[in-house]
C-alpha cells in the first residue's frame, strides 16, 4: 500500500514538473557520497554487571551518513547500532553542559566538537576523568554540584534598594564577563591533575570561578565572608596554577586567571 | 486523493491497520519477561548506595592528551623533588660518614670518572635545576597576575624550555 502511495504521489509530483525543460533534471538522482568508515572506541560499563571491569568499545559508523560533530555521531550509534550507549545530552548547541566528555584526550562537550575526518586514525571517547561512573559515559556529578552550593552561588545584600533593583555601573559589570557565562559542564574541573587527587576538599576550577564571581560582584556584599571561606589549605590553595582548565574549557573562560585573581586579593586582603 | 497520507495517518499507523495478523504477532514477540517488584520509595537511597560502591572510577592521566600545561606542572614537582631529595640526601650523608662526603674526596672521585658519565651527570643536575628555576620565576609572575591568558601560558612555557635548553648546555661546558 504504501509503495502505492509514493508510487502516485510520484506520478503526480512528475506530471506538475511536466514543462521543464529537460527531462535529466526531474530524473537527477541525489549524490551518493563515498563511504568514508571510521572507528569510534567508546569506553563502556555496566552497573548491571558490575564486576565486568570498564572496557573500549568499538563501533563503526559511515561519516558521510553522520552529521558534523562527535554528538551526532553517538547519536547516530546508539540510533542505529547499539541502544544500550549511555550518555547525557539535552541542548547540542553547546548550553546546557549535558553532553561534557573526554574525546581523544581533551575534556570537551560532544556537540561542540567536530569528529575529526581522517578515517585512519579511531576516536576514543571516555567519560569526565577521575569520576565515579554511573553508566557508560555518564558521570556522577553530585560531589560537583554540592561543592558548587557550598560556595553559595546567589546574591547576598542585607541592604536592597527598596523600590528598585539593584543598580551597576558599566566597569563593575564588565568584571563579570568571562565568568558568568560558565554553563557548570564540569570538563575544567575534571580536567585538574589537583582536582583528580583532592576532590573531597578542593573546590575545583568550575566551583571557584564561581565564587570570585560574586566576590566580584558590586551589589553583593558578602565579600569578607566568602573570602573567609577559602582561608584554607584546601578549598582554593590547591589550585597549583596548571591551567589544565582553561585550556580545556569549551566557553573559552579562564578559570585559572579568576584563581589567581581571587588568590592575590586573599593574599592582599 | 483519498490516500492515508492526505489523513495524516503516519506509516506505523497505516501498517497496524492494513496487517492486522502482524500487530497481534507483534504484541506476543514484545511481552515482557521481566519480572518487576514493587518497592517504597525509602529503598531507592539504598539501591543508590549499594550502586555507589560498585562505581569504578574513570581514568585520568593515562587518557589525558599530554600538555604543556600538566606536564610542565607535573615536571616542577618531580625535578623540586629531586632536586630537594639530592640536597638532603647529600647534607644527611655528610653528617652520618663527614670523611667519605667532604668536598676533597667528592671532586677526586668525580675527576676519576670517564667523561661520557661526567658529562651524563652534569646534564642530569643541570635541566632539571635550569627547568625548576626558571618554571618558579613563572610561577611567580603568575602569582603576580602576569601571563594568565592560555596565549600567556604557552609563550612562557616554551620560553622557559628555551631557557632550560641554553642554560643547560651553558652549564653543562662550564
Amino acid at each position: 500500500m504504501q509503495s502505492l502511495v509514493t508510487a502516485r504521489s510520484s506520478v503526480l509530483r512528475q506530471s506538475a514538473r511536466s514543462f521543464a525543460s529537460s527531462a535529466a533534471r526531474a530524473q537527477a538522482t541525489p549524490l551518493q557520497k563515498p563511504v568514508l568508515n571510521k572507528e569510534f572506541k567508546i569506553y563502556r560499563w555496566n552497573p548491571d554487571e558490575p564486576s565486568k571491569k570498564p572496557e573500549l568499545q568499538t563501533y563503526t559508523i559511515d561519516l558521510n551518513q553522520c552529521g558534523p560533530m562527535v554528538l551526532d555521531a553517538l547519536i547516530k550509534i546508539k540510533n542505529e547500532i547499539d541502544p544500550t550507549l549511555t550518555f547525557r545530552r539535552s541542548c547540542r548547541e553547546g548550553i546546557c553542559g549535558s553532553c561534557a566528555m573526554n574525546i581523544n584526550g581533551q575534556n570537551t562537550l560532544a556537540c561542540l566538537c567536530r569528529i575529526d575526518r581522517n578515517a585512519s586514525k579511531d576516536t576514543k571517547i571516555y567519560p569526565l576523568p577521575h569520576m565515579y561512573i554511573v553508566k557508560d559515559l555518564v558521570p556522577d556529578l553530585t560531589q560537583f554540584y554540592k561543592q558548587y552550593k557550598s560556595i553559595e552561588p546567589y546574591l547576598q545584600n542585607d541592604n536592597p534598594p527598596a523600590d528598585r533593583e539593584f543598580l551597576q555601573s558599566q566597569e563593575d559589570r564588565k568584571k563579570l564577563d568571562g565568568m558568568y557565562e560558565c554553563i557548570l559542564c564540569a570538563c575544567c574541573s575534571t580536567s585538574c591533575p589537583s582536582y583528580w587527587w583532592n576532590q573531597d576538599e578542593y573546590l575545583g576550577p568550575a566551583t571557584l570561578m564561581a565564587a570570585y564571581r560574586w566576590m566580584a560582584d558590586s551589589r553583593d556584599t558578602y565579600k569578607a565572608h566568602r573570602m573567609e571561606k577559602m582561608q584554607n589549605e584546601l578549598s582554593l590553595y590547591r589550585c597549583h596554577t596548571i591551567f589544565n582548565c582553561a585550556r580545556t574549557c569549551p566557553k573559552g573562560l579562564n578559570p585559572a586567571a579568576a584563581i589567581a585573581k581571587m588568590k592575590l586579593e586573599l593574599a592582599a586582603e | 486523493m483519498f490516500s492515508t497520507r492526505a489523513v495524516g495517518f503516519g506509516p506505523a499507523l497505516r501498517q497496524a491497520a492494513l496487517r492486522p495478523r502482524n500487530v497481534a504477532l507483534r504484541n506476543v514477540m514484545l511481552r515482557r519477561t521481566i519480572q518487576t517488584e514493587s518497592l517504597p520509595p525509602s529503598a531507592a537511597q539504598q539501591i543508590l548506595n549499594k550502586q555507589r560502591l560498585l562505581r569504578p572510577s574513570s581514568p585520568h592521566f593515562t587518557i589525558y592528551q599530554p600538555q604543556l600545561t600538566w606536564i610542565a606542572s607535573i615536571a616542577n614537582r618531580m625535578t623540586g623533588a629531586a632536586l630537594s631529595v639530592l640536597l638532603y640526601g647529600y647534607a644527611l650523608a655528610y653528617l652520618v660518614a663527614p670523611t667519605t662526603f667532604d668536598s676533597t674526596h667528592v671532586v677526586e672521585f668525580i675527576a676519576g670518572l670517564p667523561d661520557a658519565v661526567k658529562y651524563t651527570g652534569k646534564v642530569l643536575l643541570a635541566a632539571p635545576f635550569a627547568f625548576h628555576s626558571f618554571n618558579g620565576l613563572r610561577h611567580l609572575g603568575w602569582d603576580i597576575g602576569k601571563f594568565l591568558t592560555i596565549k600567556g601560558v604557552y609563550a612562557s612555557g616554551y620560553a622557559v624550555l628555551g631557557a632550560t635548553a641554553v642554560s643547560t648546555v651553558a652549564l653543562v661546558l662550564m
